[in-house]
């Protein structure tokens, strides 16, 4: 077989690559530049395309005149509780479906699974419900819990994977020197699942901090995550576009830095599954 | 304090709990547990609130109306409304969602020197919240000053202005597109995935037979990602379907009723009206819709577990 030749290689490869990568980027680059250019240049002329008009304005009054710092916070406990919530529970039981064959085993898995394929709309109402006769609503728990319910499953499911991927006979082995079950479970398994462990846990913190329907209806006066919080940015009489953008720059960037640090191993875990199918 | 003073014969013989028999059912409690309380008691309490019509803050207004919501959302206009657009919005996103990952797949199959760039950035609008997804489009799509319109006519696409989400007639074109941009990175991973691990002595053994480009194509690639793409767009089909955050920020149902969707119609309705009995029954019947589509998905995963 003869090598195709670099220029057409780069014709029929790296230019409609090119165009793709272009369509996916664009809308959030004009985001970028948007926030970039001050609110004065946004209403006399638009985005500013070359840097001579680029100023920090719209960041500063980010910071500086919105409560954007501690909505971020509200965010980062709401995600990491839910991480926490979401791994505690499931490791063990990640556990019992991979080591276990017990009656009952097949039908409490399948209901991990549907539990993912129910439609948020329906949770979210009794939850609201719920959460008030609890009267935990606009808490930051009441929003780890409602993050948790799609939380738990996909740790389940996605760690029963990883420890499929261990070999019995370590466990086992472990246990014939005289380990009990769980010490065998912390000592050996745990350090082996770490990477799994990892990524799920990254996974559930982008998809916690990125939710915006259970915040805003279970949450929004005294716990707002950025998600909401952006959106109050709007301004009452005008949009302030320049703002929002600056909003939705900083609201993002935690989630897609991580997802670009991980991206290969979590994109790993994830389909492997399907691709077995 | 008496309680913990040791009994000898709990050593003598372990009590019927500690049996290994019961050690995966403790493992698993806590996860049941939690999901019990904050999935399925919920769930429940759902089926029970769509009998009823109960509107929120008016506790006492709360009364047994057995079938009558459902009844009332048979004749309702908007539902029918809704449901058709969720069809349309179901039956366009998804295929334009597989059908852009599917080439973008085969593009970043192909071996060129910044492929593992390129793959990372071409996943980045799955990784926005979806709220930043919606206001950014809307940004784009603004009558006035929108950069949609200023390309299009600049490039004399278009004569006047479109007001893309003011439009009762282009506004769900309009988000359908958008969801479209947001979820193909999804398709393109997972097909990507599936492509790989195809073998290439397939298409060595394909080239020499003087198969072509097309031929091999349809002959061993698609086969090859079959399950793959199956499985990925049963999966989009049922989050499509689910997810109503990116309308709701970018049109909230409007103009009219143009973008109702199922799920969108429930939420306005308990959110706005705090109508949570009709809201819950509309949520009921759309889960209902949707169960005969997951109830495929499960069959195939199924299968593969018991594998």
């Amino acid at each position: 077989m003869n090598k195709p030749s670099t220029l057409r290689r780069i014709l029929t490869t790296d230019l409609p690559v090119l165009v793709i990568v272009f369509f996916a980027m664009a809308p959030f680059a004009w985001m970028i530049l948007t926030s970039l250019t001050p609110t004065a240049v946004l209403n006399a002329t638009g985005v500013s395309i070359s840097p001579s008009g680029w100023s920090f304005d719209n960041y500063v009054r980010l910071i500086e005149q919105t409560s954007f710092l501690k909505n971020m916070l509200d965010s980062l406990i709401i995600a990491v509780g839910t991480v926490l919530v979401g791994l505690l529970v499931s490791v063990t039981g990640a556990y019992a479906f991979s080591r276990f064959r017990f009656a009952g085993r097949k039908a409490i898995m399948l209901q991990f699974l549907l539990i993912n394929m129910f439609p948020i709309v329906l949770l979210i109402l009794p939850l609201f419900v719920l959460f008030r006769k609890l009267n935990i609503l606009d808490t930051h728990f009441a929003l780890i819990l409602a993050n948790a319910t799609a939380a738990i499953p996909f740790a389940v499911w996605m760690l029963t994977s990883y420890v499929g991927a261990i070999p019995k006979s370590l466990d086992e082995a472990a246990m014939t020197d005289g380990c009990s079950r769980l010490t065998a479970l912390r000592r050996v398994v745990l350090p082996l699942m770490m990477p799994g462990i990892i990524s799920t846990g990254i996974y559930i913190f982008i998809t916690a901090w990125n939710e915006y329907l259970y915040a805003l209806t279970l949450g929004g006066r005294n716990v707002r995550p950025v998600t909401v919080a952006i959106q109050t940015l709007i301004g009452e009489y005008q949009i302030e576009w320049g703002l929002l953008a600056a909003g939705a720059v900083v609201g993002a960037l935690p989630a897609t830095l991580l997802f670009l640090l991980v991206q290969r191993r979590l994109i790993g875990g994830l389909t492997q599954g399907a691709v077995k199918g | 304090m008496s309680t913990i003073v040791s009994t000898p014969d709990v050593h003598k013989a372990k009590p019927f709990w500690q049996n290994q028999h019961f050690m995966p059912y403790w493992l698993l409690a806590p996860a049941v547990l939690v999901t019990a309380v904050i999935v399925f008691l919920p769930m429940v309490q759902a089926v029970f609130t769509s009998f009823y019509d109960l509107v929120l803050f008016k506790p006492n207004a709360s009364r047994f109306v057995g079938f009558g919501n459902y009844i009332k959302l048979f004749n309702d206009p908007v539902f029918w409304t809704a449901l058709w657009n969720t069809v349309i919005w179901i039956g366009l996103t998804v295929p334009l969602q597989m059908g852009l990952g599917l080439l973008t797949a085969l593009l970043l199959n192909r071996e060129f020197p910044w492929r593992g760039l390129a793959r990372a950035l071409v996943i980045i609008p799955w990784a926005l919240p979806s709220v930043v997804i919606a206001l950014m489009w809307r940004w784009i799509y603004d009558p006035n000053t929108g950069v949609l319109n200023d390309i299009l006519l600049y490039l004399h696409v278009l004569q006047t202005a479109v007001p893309w989400l003011a439009d009762p007639s282009v506004a769900l074109y309009a988000i359908i597109a958008t969801l479209t941009w947001q979820g193909f990175p999804f398709f393109a991973v997972m097909i990507l995935a599936g492509l790989q691990g195809i073998p290439k002595s397939q298409y060595e053994a394909a080239s020499i037979d003087g198969a072509s480009a097309w031929r091999q194509f349809v002959h061993i690639t698609l086969p090859g990602i079959g399950p793959v793409l199956a499985t990925a767009g049963l999966l989009r089909v049922i989050w499509v379907a689910n997810s109503m955050d990116v309308i709701f920020v970018m049109t909230g149902g409007g103009p009219g009723y143009a973008t109702h969707t199922l799920p969108l119609y429930a939420f306005i309705k308990a959110r706005q009206n705090l109508d949570f009995g009709y809201g819950t029954t509309i949520a009921v019947t759309f889960t209902l819709f949707l169960g005969a589509i997951v109830a495929v998905y499960l069959a195939r995963t199924l299968r593969e577990v018991e594998r």
